[in-house]
């Protein structure tokens, strides 16, 4: 039994599983009306939020990579598809869905492009793209609000909405989850990510494209912020310039926690669904205990450093990690 | 590359001049207030505290490390500093604890970095939401503004009527970190490590004392910009210094620090800062707003390091294809 209980609980995935568990059995004896079927519902669209960000970040930092745009992409999809459907009143919403993920996969792909093709370190990119995009949305709004009701009903119906009795961001997020998970887990696509994460040498080595992978994990990566860029605009209703402005950390927060290695090569979409429960559930758990909301930061910082702590082992890199790394082309950038 | 009084001058310093002196010649043909003395030395209140930060910053880049909670720590001693004063300390005591806590919170990072044995970005990301959080908790919806009269000296007054405190202290800094970085033992292990973290480990430096001094110092430093920035605000509310970790990386970049470690140096910082800080303040005189400016600067950052790599690129493929001829 003994054996057993050890052999579940090494598992991080694991681990990580009866953490959230743990916290929201203490949660349910302390206030019962957490289960309010208003208040799961809220849990349920935080989780879905910041897991289809974390898992399009999960796929670029598999590849070694970092993607800090995805903030930027969302506000700025978000707007245009605001402005669009204040415009044309008659688009379906599905129509919105499907832009979203075009008009953020297009974006996406201009981090790899930077990436793949000019040899920027992804870090650098995706920070002049944050930056820019954030920007283009103040351009393209002039800086102006777009409120509830300058939205069509139909683009605001789909995401506030619910289906069978979850909301819609939630259906969201697992499709957006299953997707990912079948694309890492069944697809050669999906193997060479984990095998160019691990070892850039030993994946070029065998013939894996250093420029499809990358075009790939941030087209991906650029969808999904896209995709959450309407479902936010519309079950807010809101759509302004700051919109999600400081949610980069998180997401990387929410894969940390889950045990992907910002190294590269390790992690898993399980994980990343955990990691963002995890922060879900803190969000919405500490009014309930009446810890003061302004604590809230805090008390993630401190779970994101001891998830750090315990994913340690895993994290710390060998010696010759860091050799194979400067060898090659995408990881020694920089200035002659 | 070609070395002037002991520092490497590269490429990358002399491209950031051309640069610098285009931004000066279009800022100065798009408005006739730009070239006012006045002006310009005002202009310097936008980035004085910032590019203090990005001095360490540069460092830890260089020894493959990087702080993401700079910006928290600011606002942490910026809080911390706000309830003394509230409860009537006086300036001395304001600047020790300022100073203090910046550092306790950088060798806070550099310790768990070392004791982890994880990426430092791993470890600020998560420092950057406990010591922006624990600043939160304290201030909740309060604004601290009880600093003594005296303690606004340090973020307003001119020297001389002209030359702005805080201004001078950043020129002391840099110097200071020119030397340390370009002068000393230290400054070269500093490269050592980005260089080659193997190699120097062998050769004698110990990893985790290099790491708790640069992050140590890294704090310091905020903690200083700390005090600046609440003396020149008067005011300190839970948002300070929002968003400065991303401008300090970007100075840093820009100024031709390599990001993988190893290269950099001062001189191609503190051309980044003015360009940064000379760019931003031309486009506030023709009335561009913040947001829009930095569009330009991200378009800066990608092209600095877009254009020579490309460059590259097609240099190498024609030089493949006269080969097949």
């Amino acid at each position: 039994m003994n054996s057993i209980l050890a052999q579940f609980s090494s598992r991080r995935e694991n681990l990580l599983a009866i953490t959230v568990v743990a916290i929201l059995v203490v949660v349910l004896v302390r206030a019962p009306e957490f289960l309010g079927p208003q208040n799961i519902n809220n849990l349920l669209a935080n989780w879905g939020f910041l897991a289809i960000l974390a898992i399009g970040q999960l796929t670029v930092l598999l590849t070694g990579g970092i993607d800090l745009s995805q903030a930027s992409v969302l506000a700025f999809t978000g707007m245009f598809l605001a402005i669009l459907s204040g415009i044309s009143p008659e688009l379906p919403a599905i129509l919105f869905v499907f832009l979203g993920l075009l008009m953020g996969a297009a974006l996406g792909l201009v981090n790899g492009a930077a990436v793949a093709w000019i040899g920027i370190p992804p870090i650098i990119a995706t920070l002049g793209t944050m930056t820019i995009i954030r920007g283009l949305v103040y351009v393209l709004s002039g800086g102006a609000w777009i409120s509830s009701h300058e939205m069509s009903n139909r683009f605001k119906s789909l995401a506030a909405g619910d289906l069978l009795g979850l909301p819609n961001v939630f259906w969201m997020a697992c499709i957006c989850v299953l997707f990912v998970w079948l694309l890492l887990q069944f697809t050669t696509n999906g193997r060479n990510i984990y095998a160019f994460g691990s070892n850039q040498d030993a994946a070029r080595n065998v013939g894996i494209s250093r420029h499809q992978v990358q075009l790939m994990v941030f087209a991906i990566s650029g969808a999904v912020a896209g995709l959450c860029g309407y479902l936010w605009t519309a079950r807010f209703a809101i759509a302004y310039t700051q919109a999600a402005e400081g949610k980069e950390f998180a997401i990387i927060a929410a894969c940390v926690i889950g045990g992907v290695s910002i190294a590269g090569g390790r992690g898993t979409a399980a994980g990343v669904v955990l990691g963002a429960m995890l922060i879900a559930v803190l969000e919405t758990s500490l009014p309930f205990l009446r810890i003061s909301p302004f604590a809230q930061l805090a008390v993630i910082g401190a779970v994101i450093l001891i998830a750090v702590a315990v994913n340690a082992r895993s994290e710390r890199r060998p010696g010759r990690r860091i050799l194979a790394t400067r060898e090659s082309p995408a990881a020694s950038p920089g200035s002659e | 590359m070609t070395r002037v009084a002991g520092i490497a001058i590269g490429r990358w310093e002399i491209a950031l001049c051309i640069f610098l002196a285009g931004v000066i010649i279009l800022n100065s043909s798009l408005s006739p207030y730009f070239l006012d003395i006045y002006n310009l030395i005002d202009s310097t209140f936008s980035f004085s505290e910032k590019a203090l930060i990005a001095l360490p910053m540069a460092l830890l880049i260089i020894a493959r490390e990087i702080d993401v909670s700079v910006a928290s720590i600011v606002a942490l001693s910026a809080v911390l500093m706000g309830v003394a004063a509230d409860a009537g300390a006086n300036t001395f005591t304001l600047v020790i604890l300022g100073l203090l806590v910046g550092s306790a919170a950088g060798a806070l990072n550099g310790t768990i970095v070392s004791v982890l044995g994880v990426h430092s970005i791993v470890v600020t990301i998560g420092t950057m939401s406990l010591y922006r959080g624990i600043a939160v908790l304290i201030a909740g919806d309060d604004a601290f503004t009880g600093f003594p009269k005296a303690f606004q000296w340090f973020g307003r007054h001119y020297l001389g009527g002209i030359l702005p405190f805080e201004f001078l202290l950043y020129v002391i800094a840099t110097v200071i970190f020119g030397v340390i970085l370009h002068m000393t033992t230290f400054g070269r292990r500093v490269y050592a490590l980005g260089l080659n973290p193997e190699a120097s480990v062998y050769s004698g430096i110990t990893r985790s004392r290099m790491r708790l001094a640069l992050f140590t110092l890294t704090g310091m430093m905020c903690g200083l910009a700390a005090i600046l920035l609440s003396s020149r605000l008067g005011s300190v509310r839970l948002n300070i210094a929002t968003g400065w970790e991303l401008q300090i990386i970007t100075m840093v970049v820009l100024g031709g620090i390599s990001i993988a470690g190893g290269t950099g140096t001062i001189v191609g910082v503190t051309l980044a800062v003015f360009l940064i800080g000379l760019l931003t303040f031309g486009l506030s005189l023709v009335n561009i707003p913040g947001i829009v400016m930095n569009i330009y600067v991200g378009l800066m950052l990608i092209g600095a390091i877009a254009v020579p790599r490309l460059y590259g690129i097609i240099e190498s493929r024609l030089a493949a294809k006269a080969a097949e001829r």
